[in-house]
């Protein structure tokens, strides 16, 4: 069983503040971390490979930095890791990430399974999954919380809609998001964090790649960001304050007032 | 292309810096330097007060299809019964339908879908109704090809759908395969009558950073918004239009995917995705059994119940209920949180309903930061009290 993994590096975001002064991000002290969902992905890849053999190679498109959340999945049983970084690959909106990462999985070669987290913390969209299947025309299925049965050239897994479960079959080789509930990610045992050290990590360039620069990053990209802006939020609640039934008292008047009761 | 910075303009001030959500740009060597990753979104430009910094154009690398016309709504439904976002969609399609001077249309691909019409009396010029027995579990592969091939025929300039889970599994698909630009889970949605295009906002980072991103040299510009941001006309049952029916063309389509089974999660009343009023519960519940108590509140105002995520890790509520980034984001008229702290993904969920009250022991907690009303006090008290008054 072949797996490939898609991480991203993302920053830790509940560490997010803004500065009420300047309105901005704080950044400082902020952690680069694997994109919780995409540990879910990795945990899982791990185990289907401890139970059915094979190979789990995990990629990611980053900046040369994003080589520590390739280390740390090292730490945690993958066996391969691959870095596509250029600059050329930088800004890139979802399809031009999914056109990146499918072609270095083109490249890879024959594999059974791309497994990747259901969104990202950050940009949070969950499009670049559904892109890839497309891009390299494999059946795709959502929101997975459990491989039900998985062997050559088939798979039946139960996924996560608004009312409730659905059990799904498709065929191999596929690629699948997973959600949380999948499993719990194991933490790297001492042997892992040895193998993590001495990884190597392969990097890709656009020219390892051989794509074409129009096809990738900023000008790969169809949607353009024209305007950043920080949300209103109230600032301060109205606090009702006095004894439970005062407070209730003035609560029920304020939302029969607004009709919301 | 990216950003320039006037070396003879800039005075070193650091606002560029300081203003970058992305944080790409950096102090090196008395100069300002970018870093990769800048998408261009001109946040340090707006901040830069002596004009030091230049914006260089994208050059479109595709010629844009000017003849694209018209606004359409994917119609989802589930069986055959039409989700409420599709009315919210179609009640703002037909204001960015009306600003651009063009037809509003409701594609709706399934099987025996009820109340069909009720598309047209909300506000559709036209529905392009495809009906086939093989749509009727929504199996993702049809409704993939099933939209593109409208699309190519009829090329459209702006297509919106649900951001569900099934909007936001199959719409990417759509997406991919035109080659054009698809932008997740929006809030907002307005036209840039100049150039005409949709200007589409969204939140990213968790909801701490609101992004507005166009599509401007592909057709269609496609997006995914969030239920409920948009409210729901009230129909108008003079208003005129056509259904058109469209064949559903399965050859060289293969569904890959096959549904076995679907077990439904019935400890939900009332959908939270639907519902006006939601009482939602967290940590400070203490234990699954007290639920009940909220449930019983819900009752009297007819409310759904949610939960944060740390109640639902717990096993005392199933995921169905989750709010929040990694569950289901709501905007209802009315959300009681109950014992919620509001880490930042939980806030993410449910920062846009219309009127937010807090209960909570703790008066630092970050959920008082959202709320509209805020009670400092037991939740054990409060909501028993609650219950009085509302059923008294």
């Amino acid at each position: 069983m072949n797996i490939v993994v898609c991480i991203k590096q993302v920053p830790g975001t509940t560490e997010v503040k803004i500065d009420p002064e300047t309105n901005t991000l704080i950044r400082q002290g902020i952690e680069n971390i694997i994109n919780p969902f995409d540990t879910y992905a990795i945990e899982e890849a791990v185990r289907l490979k401890e139970k059915h053999g094979g190979k789990v190679t995990v990629l990611t498109m980053g900046p040369p930095q994003a080589d520590a959340a390739l280390k740390e999945a090292v730490s945690v049983g993958a066996d391969e890791v691959i870095l596509l970084s250029d600059r050329a690959f930088a800004g890139a909106d979802t399809w031009a990430t999914a056109n990146t990462l499918a072609k270095a999985i083109q490249k890879i070669g024959a594999f059974d399974l791309i497994i990747t987290g259901r969104q990202t913390i950050d940009g949070d969209t969950g499009q670049v999954g559904p892109e890839m299947s497309e891009m390299l025309n494999i059946p795709f299925i959502a929101y997975v919380s459990q491989i039900e049965e998985i062997k050559e050239g088939y798979l039946r897994v139960s996924r996560m809609i608004e009312e409730g479960h659905e059990v799904l079959e498709t065929t191999l080789p596929a690629i699948i998001t997973v959600a949380k509930e999948i499993n719990i990610p194991r933490l790297p045992s001492l042997r892992g964090m040895m193998k993590s050290k001495s990884a190597a990590v392969t990097t890709w360039s656009i020219k390892e790649l051989g794509v074409n620069d129009k096809e990738v990053g900023l000008a790969g990209s169809s949607t353009q960001v024209v305007k950043i802006f920080f949300p209103q939020r109230v600032s301060q609640a109205e606090v009702l304050t006095g004894e439970p039934a005062e407070q209730v008292e003035k609560l029920i008047g304020k939302l029969k007032e607004a009709k919301l009761i | 292309m990216g950003i320039k910075i006037d070396q003879k303009k800039c005075t070193m001030c650091g606002n560029c810096v300081a203003a970058c959500p992305f944080g790409v740009l950096d102090v090196a060597d008395d100069k300002i330097i970018v870093k990769d990753g800048c998408v261009v979104c001109g946040a340090c430009k707006d901040a830069c007060a002596y004009e030091a910094i230049i914006l260089e154009e994208v050059q479109p690398a595709a010629k844009v299809d000017a003849n694209a016309r018209g606004v359409w709504v994917f119609v989802e439904q589930r069986k055959g019964a039409i989700k409420n976002v599709a009315y919210e969609l179609i009640a703002r399609g037909r204001e960015l339908a009306d600003t651009l001077k063009t037809e509003l249309c409701a594609v709706c691909l399934g099987h025996n879908v009820n109340e069909v019409e009720s598309l047209i009396t909300h506000g559709a010029d036209k529905v392009y109704l495809v009906d086939s027995p093989d749509l009727a579990d929504n199996q993702e592969d049809y409704l993939t090809h099933g939209l593109l091939n409208l699309i190519k025929e009829r090329k459209p300039e702006i297509v919106l759908a649900g951001a569900t889970a099934l909007g936001r599994s199959f719409f990417p698909r759509v997406a991919a395969i035109l080659n054009t630009g698809l932008t997740a889970d929006c809030t907002g949605l307005d036209i840039d009558t100049k150039k005409r295009l949709l200007l589409q906002t969204r939140p990213t980072f968790g909801g701490n950073i609101m992004a507005t991103i166009l599509c401007p040299n592909k057709r269609p510009q496609m997006s995914t918004v969030r239920p409920r941001v948009f409210k729901k006309s009230d129909p108008n049952p003079s208003r005129k239009g056509d259904i058109i029916k469209v064949d559903f063309k399965k050859a060289g389509v293969t569904a890959r995917t096959k549904l076995l089974n679907f077990m439904e999660d019935i400890t939900e009343k009332v959908k939270i995705e639907d519902a006006d009023i939601i009482i939602s519960g967290g940590r400070g519940l203490g234990k699954a059994d007290n639920f009940k108590l909220l449930q019983e509140l819900a009752d009297c105002l007819g409310a759904a119940l949610g939960s944060s995520r740390a109640a639902v890790d717990e096993g005392w509520i199933p995921y169905s209920h989750q709010v929040g980034q990694t569950g289901k984001t709501v905007c209802p008229k009315l959300y009681i949180a109950c014992g919620i702290s509001g880490a930042i993904q939980h806030l993410a969920g449910m920062q846009t309903s219309d009127c937010i009250v807090a209960i909570n022991d703790n008066p630092d907690a970050p959920i008082f930061q959202v709320a509209h009303y805020g009670i400092v006090g037991d939740l054990f008290q409060v909501v028993p009290e609650m219950i009085k008054k509302l059923k008294g």
